[in-house]
C-alpha cells in the first residue's frame, strides 16, 4: 500500500430521504412501549397465564416489529450503496439545523458510509436477534414492557451513534447508549447493588466523555480559529495569515455560518463539526490543513497527538479500556440480552467505530496511534488475566469481552483498520453467541450463575452445548470459525507495525512488543474460554441439589432478589407468585426455541462472517487470486488512511499464522487437562492454596475498583464536604456577621427611634398589621444601617485611594 | 386575534397581571366592606390569577411570533414621555435578548400560577395540603399554601408576575429599576408568610441581600445618568442635560462616552460603576460568594415561587450585565472578563461539589442552579459567538429545567412532608410516572444529549475553549460531578428497596401534570431543536460582542 494508491477528492454525496426510518422506527417502538405497554399488559393480559399472555404479545411484537422494519431499510440501504460506484458510496440525509453561533453549526443529520452500513447491519440484525432471545428469556418479567422499551431505546441511540453525520449526532448517540445501558444494568432497580452498577455505568462513561468533549474542542479550534491568535498557547501562527478564518464572525443561521467557511479548492477548511467536512480538508493535502495542524502544538504538545490521546479517553470509557474499564462486569448485573447487546455486540465497540470512522486523523500522529494500541494490548492481556479465575459465567464473558476490545484497539490503533473492525464482527457474532448461551445455561440452571455449580449440561441442553461450543471455538482463534482470521491479522499487523511512537519519541519496537502480548493474551482468552466450557458442560450436573426454589420465575434468574410485586404497573396484573411450572425441578432443561433458534444462527453467522476476511496469503497459495479479504476491498474507501506496514515473507506469514493456532492449542489443551470433566477440583484448590497470594490479587480483580474508592470516590466525598462546610459555615458565617454587626446598630437606632417615633411608628404598624410588623425592622433599622454603610465605604475608599496616591 | 400589536404586546404582557391583582384587592376589600363569603372570594382570586397570567402569557407567546429574529434592532417598541423633568419615559421593546426572557418568564408564571391552585378531594389529598376534610387544619401539618390566605397569595403573584415581565421589556434604565425593585416585594411576602419553617430568616434575608445589591445598582445607574448626554424623548422634545434611555446609552458608549468620564473617588469611572452594576446583578445569578441567599430562599419557598425563583428571577442577573454592563460599559467589560470567567468556574465546579453533600433535595436543587448559572457566566466572558449564544441559551434552557425540578421537589414533598434524601427509597415502584418525569428532568439538567440542558453546555464549552482553555477544561469536569449528584440522588431516593411507609401515596395527579408534561415537551423541543430559541437571540448578541471586541 502506498501513498499515491489513490486520488482523494471530496466525498461525493448521494441525498437519501428514508434515512431517518432507520433510527425512526426503534424510537417509535420505544415511545409506545414506554407510554401504553403497561396499559397493553395490563387490558389484554391473561392473570392465569403468566408467560406469553397477549399482553406481552402486542408488547413483543411492536418492539420486535420496529426492529425488523429497522433492518429493512438498513437492508434497502445497503443496496442503494451497493449500486453505488464504490468511491460514491455516501447517503447522507439533513433533517433541520439544530443550532448556530458562528462556525459551530449543526444539523440533525444521518450518513451511511461503508463502516457506518456495516454496524447498521450488525446494530438491527444482531439487535433483532436479540430480541427475539428476550421474548423467551424475560417471559416472565412483570415489567415485560418496560425492558422491551428500554431495548429499542437502546437500539435507537446506537443507530443515531454510528449514523451520526458530525460529532454532535454521534454524541448524543454515544450519551444516549449511555442512558439506556444505565436503565437496563438497573432494569431490577430494587435491587441496590443492581441499581448502583447502573449509576457506576454512567458516572465512569462521564470520565471518558469529558476526555471526549475536550478531544473535540481541540480538534475544533485547532482547524484554525480565533485562539490561533494567542501565542503563549498555540504555535504556528502562519495558517492564520494564510488562511482567513473568521470564526469569531456572528452567524446566526446554518446558511450565514456556510458562508463564513472559507475555500480552499473548493474545499471547505476551518473548525466544522461535520465528519466529511473533516476528512475533506485533512486528506486533501492542497488545502493546507493537514499541514497546519501537523505543525501546530499546544501546551507544548504535538496537537495531533493531544486530539487524538484525548478522544481515546473518550473511547476508554465507553469500550471499556485501562483504566475506565471497571464499570463493564460490574453492568452484568442487567439482563442477559442486555449484555449480548449492549456490552458485546454493539455499545462497547462504539469507541472502536470512533477510532475507525477518525482513521485519517489518528493515522497522523504515530503518538496517539502507539497510545491507542499500547493502552489495548494492556487491557487484552490484564483483562484476560483476570478472566482466568472468574466463576461467575457472565463475568467471565464480561472480562473477555474488556481483553477482546482491547484486540481492537491493537487493530486500530496500529493502522489495521479493516482488521479492528473486522475483528468487532466477528465478536459481535461470537460474543452474542456466548453471552445468549450463557443466558440459556442459566435459565436452564434455575438462575445459578456460578460455574462450580453447573457441569454436565451438554446432555441436558445440546443446543445451547454446541452454539456455545462454536463460539468458543471461534474466540480461541482456530481456523474453523471467524475469531482466528481477525484475530490473526490483528496481531500480523502489530507485529510488522514499525511506525508507532509514544510521546513524541519513535518506537519501532512497539509492535513487536504489542504481537508478543497479544499473543500471550490469545492463550490466555483460549484457557479461559475453554475452561469456562468445560466448567459448564462436561462431568456432572452439581447444581440443583442445594437450590430451592427461587421466589419467581425465570424472569429474575441472574439476580438474588426477587423485585417487588409493586416493581411497575404491569406487575399488578400479574401475580409474582406464578411459576410456570416445572422450571424448578432437578435437572436443567434446553431452553425455548425463541433462545434456541437465535443461538443457532448466531452460532452459524460466528463460522460463516470468516469468509470476509480471508486472508490474502491464503488466496494467493490457494486461488493465485491477490484480492484483498472482501471486507477490506468493502471498507477500504472509508478507511482510506494509508499507513506503511513491514512486509514479510510469505512463509514468515504462515509461521505466525501457525503460531496463532498454537496459542490456541496451547490454552485449549491446558483447560482440557485442569477442567475437563471437573475431575481435578481438589488439585486445583491445592495450586490455589500453594499461589494464595497470586491468586487473591488476580480473583479480587487486582483491586482496582478499591484503588478508585481511594483515589476517586473518597477525595470527591472530602472535597464535597468540605465546600459545603465552608459554605455553612465561612460563608453563611460572614453574612450572619454582617447582619449581628447591622442589628447592633438597629439596636441603637432602635432606641432612638423608641423615644422620638414610637407613637407614630406603633401607629403605621397597628394599620398594616402583620405587615408592617415585618417591614418595622426593615424600615426602622436597615435603611440608616445602609446609610452609614454607604458613609463608611465612601470614607474607606477615599482614604485607600489617598493612601495609593 | 387583534388584541396584540406591536404597540401593545409588551405592555399587555406586563399589566394583565396587574390588573389581576387590582381585581383582586377589590375582591378583599369587598370582602371586608360588603362581606363575601370566603370560599367565593378565594376561589375567585384563583380564577383571575389564572386568567391574567394566561393573558400575560398569552401576549409574551404572540410577542415572540411577532418577533423577526432576522433583525438585530430593538422591536415591538412603545414609547412615552413619562416624568419629564426627569427625563423619565415609558419605554418598552425586546431585542432578542429580551425577547427570550419575556417567552420564558410568560410561560413560567403562567405555570407557577397552576401550581399554585390547590390539588386535593380525596380524602388522602386533603392530608397531604394540611387539612381534614371538613376543612379544618391537620394539626400535626401546617396547611398548604394553597389554602392560606388565597387572594393576598395571589395578588402578589400577579405582582410579582408584572415586575418580571416589566423588567425584561423596559428600556429605560429608571423604569427597569422601578420594575426590578417591584419584583421584590412581593416575593419577600410569598416566601416569608407562605414559606416553610425558616420562613421568616429566609424571606428577610433574600430581601437584604437582594436590596444591597439594589442599593448599589442605584448608585451605579445615577452616576450612569449623570454622565450621559440628553437625547430625544418620545415626544420628539429634548430631554434635559441626560437620559435614561437605554438604547441611547448604548450609542452614547459606543463613542467612548463612559470609557472616558471623569473618575469617582480616583477609580476609574467605568470600572467602578461597572463593579457596582455588576455585583448588584451577581447576587441575583447568584454568584459565588453572593449565592448563599438561594439555598435558604428556595428551601424555604413554596413550591410555585421556587418555580419562579430559579426559573426567572435569577435570569435577571445575567440579563441586567448583558443589558446594561455589556452595552453600556464595553471597556470595563473587556477588562472584567477575566474575572467574570473565575467566577462561572468557581460557580460551576464548587456549587456541584457541594450538592455532592447536599441531605435536602431541594437545597442539591438550589445549588444545581448555581452550578448551572456558572454556564452562562463562563460562555459570555469568553465574547465569542458560541459563548454568548450558549450563555443566554442557557438562561433558557436552565428557566425551563430547573422549575421543572422544583415541582418535581414539591410533588414529593406534597405527599411526604420531608425532603431529605436518605429517607426515602425504592420510589420508582410507587410512582412510576412521578420517576419518569424526575429521570427526563435529572437527565435533562445534567446535560444528556437530546435535552434541553445540552446543547447549552456544549456551546459555551465550545465558544470559551478558545478564550479560556484552562477554565473551559475545569468547568467541564463538571459533567461528571453533575452526573454523580444527580445519579447518587436518584439512587437514592427511587432505586433499592421500597421504605414502607411510602407504599401508598398517589402518583401524578391532574394539576401537576398540567404543570409538569409542559415542561417535559420543552425539554425534549429544546434539545433536538435549539435553533428555535437561538435564531431569534442569535443576531442581537453577536452585535453586542462586536461592540465589544470589533472584529
Amino acid at each position: 500500500m502506498g501513498h499515491e494508491s489513490t486520488q482523494l477528492v471530496p466525498v461525493v454525496v448521494t441525498h437519501a430521504t428514508w434515512l431517518w426510518l432507520i433510527p425512526l422506527f426503534p424510537l417509535v417502538g420505544a415511545t409506545i412501549n414506554a407510554l401504553l405497554g403497561w396499559k397493553l399488559q395490563a387490558m389484554f393480559g391473561e392473570p392465569g397465564k403468566m408467560k406469553g399472555g397477549r399482553g406481552k404479545q402486542l408488547v413483543h411484537s411492536i418492539a420486535v416489529a420496529a426492529m425488523m422494519a429497522s433492518f429493512a431499510v438498513a437492508a434497502y440501504s445497503f443496496v442503494q450503496l451497493k449500486g453505488l460506484p464504490a468511491e460514491e458510496r455516501f447517503l447522507q440525509q439533513t433533517l433541520w439545523n439544530m443550532f448556530t453561533a458562528g462556525r459551530l453549526s449543526v444539523d440533525l443529520a444521518f450518513s451511511l458510509d461503508q463502516l457506518s452500513m456495516l454496524m447498521v447491519l450488525v446494530i438491527t440484525g444482531i439487535g433483532t436477534l436479540i430480541h427475539v432471545f428476550s421474548i423467551g428469556y424475560m417471559a416472565e418479567e412483570p415489567a415485560y414492557w418496560r425492558f422491551f422499551s428500554y431495548l429499542n431505546l437502546f437500539v435507537f441511540a446506537m443507530l443515531l451513534l454510528v449514523m451520526g453525520d458530525n460529532f454532535a449526532v454521534m454524541f448524543f448517540g454515544w450519551e444516549g447508549v449511555g442512558l439506556a445501558s444505565y436503565l437496563l444494568i438497573a432494569f431490577w432497580y430494587t435491587d441496590p447493588e443492581k441499581a448502583a452498577a447502573g449509576m457506576k455505568a454512567f458516572v465512569v462513561n462521564r470520565f471518558g466523555d469529558f476526555g471526549f468533549i475536550i478531544g473535540l474542542m481541540l480538534l475544533f479550534w485547532g482547524l484554525g480559529g480565533a485562539w490561533q491568535a494567542r501565542p503563549g498557547l498555540v504555535r504556528n501562527l502562519d495558517y492564520v495569515a494564510s488562511v482567513e478564518m473568521n470564526s469569531n464572525a456572528g452567524a446566526s443561521t446554518a446558511a450565514e455560518s456556510e458562508a463564513l467557511a472559507p475555500r480552499v479548492h473548493g474545499v471547505k477548511v476551518g473548525p466544522t463539526m461535520n465528519f466529511r467536512e473533516l476528512r475533506d480538508q485533512v486528506v486533501i493535502e492542497a488545502t493546507g490543513v493537514k499541514e497546519h495542524l501537523a505543525g501546530t502544538t499546544v501546551w507544548g504538545v504535538s496537537l495531533l497527538t493531544l486530539i487524538g490521546m484525548l478522544l481515546f479517553v473518550g473511547a476508554m470509557g465507553k469500550s471499556a479500556q485501562i483504566p475506565l474499564f471497571v464499570w463493564l462486569p460490574d453492568a452484568m448485573a442487567g439482563p442477559t440480552p442486555v449484555s449480548a447487546l449492549i456490552h458485546a455486540a454493539t455499545m462497547v465497540t462504539a469507541g472502536v467505530y470512533m477510532v475507525a470512522r477518525l482513521n485519517f486523523l489518528f493515522v497522523m500522529s504515530p503518538s496517539a496511534m502507539g497510545w491507542v494500541a499500547l493502552i489495548g494490548a494492556l487491557t487484552a492481556i490484564f483483562a484476560a488475566t483476570i478472566g482466568f479465575f472468574q466463576y461467575d459465567i457472565k463475568k467471565v464473558l464480561a472480562y473477555s469481552t474488556v481483553s477482546q476490545l482491547g484486540f481492537m484497539f491493537i487493530g486500530v490503533g496500529t493502522g489495521a483498520y479493516w482488521a479492528g473492525v473486522y475483528h468487532l464482527l466477528t465478536h459481535a457474532f461470537f460474543k452474542a453467541t456466548l453471552f445468549l448461551g450463557s443466558g440459556s445455561v442459566i435459565l436452564g440452571c434455575h438462575h445459578e450463575q456460578d460455574m462450580r455449580k453447573m457441569g454436565g449440561l451438554k446432555k441436558h441442553m445440546p443446543i445451547t452445548r454446541w452454539t456455545y461450543l462454536i463460539a468458543t471455538v471461534a474466540i480461541a482463534g482456530f481456523p474453523v470459525a471467524n475469531g482466528f482470521y481477525s484475530k490473526d491479522e490483528i496481531l500480523w499487523k502489530a507485529f510488522t507495525s514499525h511506525h508507532l511512537a509514544l510521546f513524541g519519541v519513535p518506537t519501532p519496537w512497539l509492535g513487536p512488543l504489542i504481537y508478543v502480548v497479544g499473543l500471550i493474551a490469545a492463550t490466555g482468552t483460549s484457557f479461559y474460554m475453554y475452561r469456562s466450557y468445560y466448567m459448564t458442560f462436561t462431568g456432572e450436573y452439581r447444581g440443583g441439589g442445594d437450590h430451592h426454589a427461587a421466589p419467581a420465575g425465570i424472569a429474575h434468574t441472574d439476580h438474588h432478589a426477587a423485585p417487588a410485586a409493586t416493581a411497575d404497573h404491569g406487575a399488578h396484573a400479574a401475580p409474582a407468585d406464578d411459576h410456570g411450572g416445572g422450571h424448578h425441578g432437578g435437572t436443567p432443561r434446553e431452553s425455548p426455541w425463541q433462545i434456541t433458534l437465535v443461538l443457532a444462527i448466531l452460532a452459524a453467522g460466528s463460522v460463516l462472517t470468516l469468509f470476509l476476511g480471508i486472508p490474502v496469503l491464503w488466496q494467493h497459495t490457494f486461488a493465485h487470486a491477490s484480492t484483498a479479504p472482501l471486507l477490506e476491498h468493502w471498507l477500504e474507501p472509508v478507511l482510506s488512511a494509508k499507513v506503511e506496514f513491514g512486509h514479510g515473507t510469505p512463509a514468515m506469514e504462515w509461521l505466525f499464522q501457525g503460531l496463532g493456532v498454537l496459542a490456541a492449542t496451547v490454552g485449549f489443551v491446558a483447560a482440557r487437562a485442569v477442567y475437563k470433566d471437573n475431575k481435578n477440583e481438589a488439585a486445583l484448590k491445592a495450586m490455589i492454596e500453594r499461589w494464595k497470594g497470586v491468586w487473591t490479587v488476580v480473583y479480587n480483580k487486582y483491586y482496582v475498583d478499591e484503588l478508585y474508592e481511594v483515589i476517586v470516590l473518597r477525595p470527591a466525598a472530602r472535597v464535597a464536604s468540605a465546600f459545603s462546610w465552608f459554605d455553612g459555615r465561612i460563608l453563611d458565617g460572614l453574612v450572619h456577621a454582617v447582619a449581628a454587626v447591622t442589628k447592633a446598630f438597629a439596636n441603637l437606632d432602635g432606641a432612638i427611634d423608641k423615644y422620638v417615633v414610637d407613637g407614630a411608628v406603633n401607629g403605621l404598624a397597628s394599620v398594616i398589621g402583620w405587615a408592617g410588623g415585618a417591614l418595622r425592622h426593615l424600615q426602622t433599622g436597615r435603611i440608616q444601617t445602609y446609610l452609614y454603610g454607604a458613609l463608611g465605604g465612601a470614607l474607606v475608599v477615599v482614604l485607600v485611594n489617598f493612601l495609593i496616591s | 386575534m387583534y388584541l396584540f400589536t406591536d404597540g401593545n404586546v409588551l405592555s399587555l404582557a406586563t399589566f394583565f397581571p396587574l390588573a389581576g391583582a387590582v381585581l383582586i384587592v377589590l375582591l378583599m376589600i369587598g370582602r371586608a366592606m360588603a362581606g363575601l363569603g370566603k370560599q367565593l372570594v378565594d376561589q375567585a382570586s384563583r380564577w383571575i390569577a389564572l386568567i391574567t397570567s394566561g393573558l400575560s402569557m398569552a401576549a409574551a407567546i404572540a410577542a415572540w411570533s411577532m418577533f423577526d429574529g432576522t433583525n438585530p434592532a430593538v422591536q415591538l417598541v412603545y414609547k412615552a414621555v413619562w416624568i419629564r423633568d426627569f427625563n423619565v419615559e415609558y419605554f418598552v421593546g425586546a431585542d432578542g435578548l429580551s425577547i427570550s426572557m419575556i417567552l420564558l418568564s410568560g410561560l413560567i408564571s403562567f405555570i407557577a400560577t397552576i401550581a399554585s391552585m390547590p390539588w386535593w378531594g380525596s380524602h388522602q389529598a386533603n392530608q397531604m395540603a394540611g387539612m381534614h376534610d371538613d376543612g379544618h387544619d391537620d394539626p400535626h401539618h401546617p396547611k398548604h399554601f394553597s389554602v392560606r390566605m388565597v387572594p393576598g397569595y395571589m395578588a402578589m403573584l400577579l405582582l410579582l408576575q408584572t415586575g418580571m415581565m416589566g423588567t425584561f421589556a423596559s428600556l429605560d434604565m429608571f423604569l427597569f429599576y422601578v420594575f426590578w425593585e417591584v419584583m421584590l416585594l412581593p416575593m419577600y411576602f410569598l416566601i416569608g408568610v407562605w414559606g416553610g419553617p425558616r420562613k421568616e430568616y429566609a424571606a428577610i434575608k433574600f430581601f437584604l441581600y437582594t436590596l444591597a445589591g439594589s442599593v448599589l445598582m442605584l448608585l451605579a445607574i445615577i452616576a450612569i445618568y449623570y454622565t450621559s448626554l440628553p437625547a430625544l424623548l418620545a415626544d420628539g422634545s429634548m430631554s434635559k442635560l441626560h437620559t435614561f434611555n437605554i438604547l441611547e446609552l448604548t450609542r452614547q458608549a459606543q463613542s467612548g462616552l463612559f470609557a472616558g468620564a471623569a473618575p469617582i473617588l480616583g477609580f476609574a469611572f467605568s470600572k467602578i460603576v461597572f463593579i457596582g452594576l455588576f455585583i448588584g446583578f451577581a447576587i441575583k445569578i447568584p454568584m459565588f460568594p453572593f449565592h448563599t441567599w438561594l439555598p435558604d430562599a428556595h428551601v424555604e419557598a413554596p413550591t410555585p415561587i421556587s418555580v419562579i425563583l430559579a426559573g426567572v428571577l435569577l435570569k435577571m442577573g445575567i440579563y441586567g450585565i448583558l443589558r446594561f454592563n455589556y452595552a453600556i460599559l464595553p471597556d470595563a467589560t473587556a477588562w472584567a472578563a477575566n474575572a467574570i470567567a473565575i467566577f462561572g468556574v468557581i460557580n460551576i465546579i464548587y456549587a456541584a461539589f457541594v450538592c455532592l453533600a447536599q441531605k435536602d433535595l431541594k437545597k442539591l436543587i438550589a445549588y444545581s442552579s448555581v452550578s448551572h448559572m456558572g454556564f452562562s457566566l463562563l460562555g459570555m466572558a469568553a465574547m465569542t459567538p458560541q459563548g454568548i449564544s450558549g450563555a443566554v441559551l442557557n438562561l433558557f434552557t436552565h428557566g425551563i429545567i430547573s422549575p421543572m425540578l422544583f415541582l418535581i421537589v414539591g410533588v414529593i414533598y406534597d405527599r411526604a412532608h420531608h425532603r431529605e434524601i436518605e429517607k426515602f427509597g425504592g420510589l420508582a415502584g410507587v410512582l412510576p410516572e412521578y420517576s419518569a418525569i424526575m429521570g427526563l428532568a435529572f437527565f435533562a439538567s445534567l446535560g444528556l444529549p437530546g435535552l434541553a440542558g445540552f446543547v447549552s453546555e456544549f456551546m459555551v464549552f465550545s465558544g470559551a475553549f478558545p478564550v479560556f482553555t484552562t477554565y473551559t477544561i475545569i468547568s467541564a469536569t463538571s459533567v461528571i460531578i453533575t452526573a454523580a449528584y444527580y445519579l447518587w440522588a436518584i439512587h437514592r431516593m427511587f432505586l433499592g428497596k421500597l421504605n414502607p411507609a411510602y407504599a401508598g401515596y398517589p402518583d401524578l395527579v391532574w394539576r401537576e401534570r398540567l404543570t409538569l408534561y409542559p415542561l417535559a415537551a420543552f425539554c425534549i423541543v429544546l434539545g433536538v431543536y435549539p435553533q428555535m430559541i437561538l435564531s431569534a437571540v442569535n443576531g442581537s448578541l453577536h452585535a453586542l460582542i462586536r461592540n465589544i471586541h470589533p472584529l
